[in-house]
C-alpha cells in the first residue's frame, strides 16, 4: 500500500535507459537520410509543404508585432504626412507614366525589329504583390519568407522582383507561404549579361546580403565599375532583361586568369517589405515543376 | 488528479519549446544574427536533464525538424545536432544534475561545441563556409545564459508541478 502510494506521488529519480542505443542510431540514420534526400531538391517537396504549414503559426506570431506596427502606422498617420506622401506619389506616377510611354514605343520597335530578324517574340508575364514576413532564418544564408504559397499559384523556381530589379527565386513552397533564396545567397548563381557590351556571365552570391561576385570573367574582359548587369534569360530560370546589379569594383591581377569583380544588387534586398511574384506568360513545359504532377492525383482523389 | 497534473506538465513543456522556437526566428538586426543564442538547445538540455522520462530523443528529433523548417536549413541538420546533444545529456543526466551551476555551464559549453560543430560540418559539406569565427559565438553566449534559463524553467517547473 505504502509502496504503491509512494511510487505514484514522487518524481521518478532513476529512468531506465532513456537513450537506448538502437533508438539513437535509428534516429541519427533518419536525420542523415532526410538530409541526403533533401539535398537532392524536389524529393521532399510534400514533406516541406506539410511542415511549412505546421510552423506557419509560429512565423505568423513572430511577424504579428511588425504587421501590427505597420498597420498602426497607416491607421494613425497624420493628415499632413498623408497629403505630402500623396503628392510625392502623384509626382512619381507622372514620371513613371512618361517613361512608360517611351517603353511602349520601344517595345513596338523591338517587336518590329525581331520580326525583321525572324527571331521569336519576347513574352512578358504579369506580377502579383507578396509581403515579406518579418522572420529570421539561417544567419549564414540569405533567405526570406513570403506570405503567398501554392494556394496563390506560387511555384518552385518562381522569380521575385521588386521596384528596382531581381530579388531572388522561390526554393521551397508550401500552401500559404514560400521560402525565397535571394540572388546573393551563397547557394545561388544567376545568368547575367553586361548591358553595355552584351557579355554573358554568371553572378554568384556570397557572405554579404547586397554583394554579388562575377568570378568567370577573364582579366581582359571589357567590364568597368558602373556597368549594369541584367538577366540574360539563359538557363530558363529568370526572365530576360531585368536589372540585377551594378558593378562596383574590378580588380585585375595579372597573376590570376580571372578578374575579381564585385557588384552591388540593385533590388532592396536587406530592407524591402513588398516583393513582386513574376508569372511568365506561358508556363515553360520542360522545366521540372513538382507542383504540376500533384494536380492529376488530387483530381483523381476527388472523383473517387 | 494525476491526469490534470500530467496535462499541465505537457502544457509547460510545449510552451517552453514554442517560446524557444519563436526566439530562434525572432527578427533582429542582421549584424546581431550570428550572435543569437541557441534557445532550443537550452530547452532540450533542461528537459533531458530533469525530465528524461518525458522528453527524450523522439521529442528532440521532432523539435529539430521544426527548427530546420523554420530556419530554412537542410531537413535533418538541426535535428541531428540536437539529437547528439540530447543523447549526451541523457547518458550523463544523473551526473550533470548534481553539478553546481558553474560546472553545468561548462557542460553546456561542451554540448554547444558539439552542436555548432555538427552544423558547421553539414554547412561545410554544402559549401556554406561563411563566418567561420562568428559560428562559434553562440557557443559562449548560450553557455553563459544557462544559469539564468535553468532558474527560469526550474521556477516554472516548481510552479506548475511538472514531473
Amino acid at each position: 500500500m505504502f509502496a504503491l502510494h509512494h511510487r505514484q506521488r514522487s518524481p521518478r529519480l532513476f529512468t531506465r535507459n532513456p537513450a537506448g542505443t538502437v533508438r539513437t542510431l535509428l534516429l541519427i540514420a533518419a536525420c542523415i537520410t532526410l538530409m541526403f534526400y533533401d539535398h537532392q531538391r524536389g524529393h521532399l517537396q510534400k514533406v516541406h509543404a506539410a511542415l511549412s504549414t505546421l510552423v506557419y503559426p509560429v512565423q505568423a506570431a513572430v511577424n504579428a508585432p511588425y504587421a501590427l506596427a505597420s498597420w498602426a502606422e497607416n491607421a494613425l498617420a497624420v493628415h499632413i504626412a498623408l497629403v505630402r506622401e500623396n503628392s510625392r506619389l502623384k509626382k512619381q506616377l507622372l514620371m513613371d507614366a512618361a517613361e512608360l510611354q517611351q517603353t511602349a514605343a520601344l517595345q513596338q520597335e523591338n517587336a518590329r525589329l525581331r520580326e525583321l530578324m525572324h527571331s521569336g517574340a519576347t513574352l512578358s508575364g504579369h506580377v502579383v504583390l507578396a509581403d515579406m514576413l518579418a522572420v529570421d532564418t539561417d544567419p549564414f544564408r540569405h533567405l526570406i519568407l513570403i506570405d503567398k504559397g501554392t494556394d496563390n499559384g506560387v511555384f518552385d523556381g518562381q522569380t521575385l522582383l521588386d521596384a528596382h530589379g531581381i530579388v531572388g527565386q522561390v526554393i521551397q513552397v508550401g500552401p500559404v507561404s514560400a521560402q525565397v533564396a535571394l540572388i546573393t545567397d551563397p547557394s545561388q548563381a544567376i545568368q547575367v549579361q553586361i548591358n553595355r557590351t552584351n557579355q554573358r556571365t554568371l553572378a554568384v552570391g556570397g557572405a554579404d546580403v547586397n554583394e554579388l561576385s562575377l568570378p568567370y570573367l577573364t582579366n581582359n574582359a571589357d567590364v568597368k565599375p558602373g556597368d549594369l548587369l541584367v538577366t540574360s534569360g539563359l538557363g530558363g530560370r529568370y526572365p530576360a532583361g531585368y536589372p540585377v546589379a551594378v558593378v562596383t569594383q574590378v580588380h585585375r591581377d595579372p597573376a590570376e586568369p580571372f578578374a575579381s569583380i564585385s557588384a552591388h544588387a540593385v533590388a532592396d534586398l536587406d530592407h524591402g517589405h513588398e516583393v513582386l511574384l513574376y508569372f511568365p506568360a506561358i508556363p515553360e513545359p520542360p522545366a521540372p515543376n513538382p507542383g504540376r504532377h500533384n494536380k492529376p492525383k488530387a483530381a483523381g482523389k476527388k472523383t473517387k | 488528479m494525476i491526469d490534470t497534473v500530467r496535462r499541465r506538465a505537457n502544457w509547460v513543456i510545449v510552451v517552453t519549446y514554442l517560446l524557444c522556437l519563436l526566439l530562434s526566428v525572432w527578427p533582429v538586426p542582421s549584424w546581431a544574427e550570428p550572435y543569437r543564442p541557441a534557445w532550443v538547445v537550452l530547452a532540450t538540455v533542461y528537459w533531458c536533464l530533469f525530465l528524461p522520462h518525458r522528453v527524450g530523443l523522439l521529442v528532440t528529433f521532432s523539435v529539430g525538424i521544426l527548427l530546420d523548417t523554420l530556419t530554412g536549413s537542410l531537413l535533418g541538420e538541426h535535428a541531428l545536432a540536437l539529437l547528439l546533444v540530447a543523447w549526451v545529456t541523457l547518458k550523463l543526466h544523473l551526473q550533470i544534475r548534481v553539478y553546481p551551476w558553474w560546472q553545468q555551464t561548462l557542460v553546456v559549453f561542451g554540448l554547444m561545441l558539439l552542436y555548432s560543430f555538427v552544423l558547421f560540418w553539414v554547412d561545410g559539406m554544402l559549401g556554406y563556409t561563411q563566418g567561420v569565427l562568428l559560428r562559434w559565438m553562440p557557443v559562449l553566449i548560450t553557455a553563459l545564459l544557462w544559469p539564468w534559463i535553468m532558474q527560469l524553467i526550474n521556477m516554472l517547473q516548481q510552479r506548475y508541478q511538472v514531473s
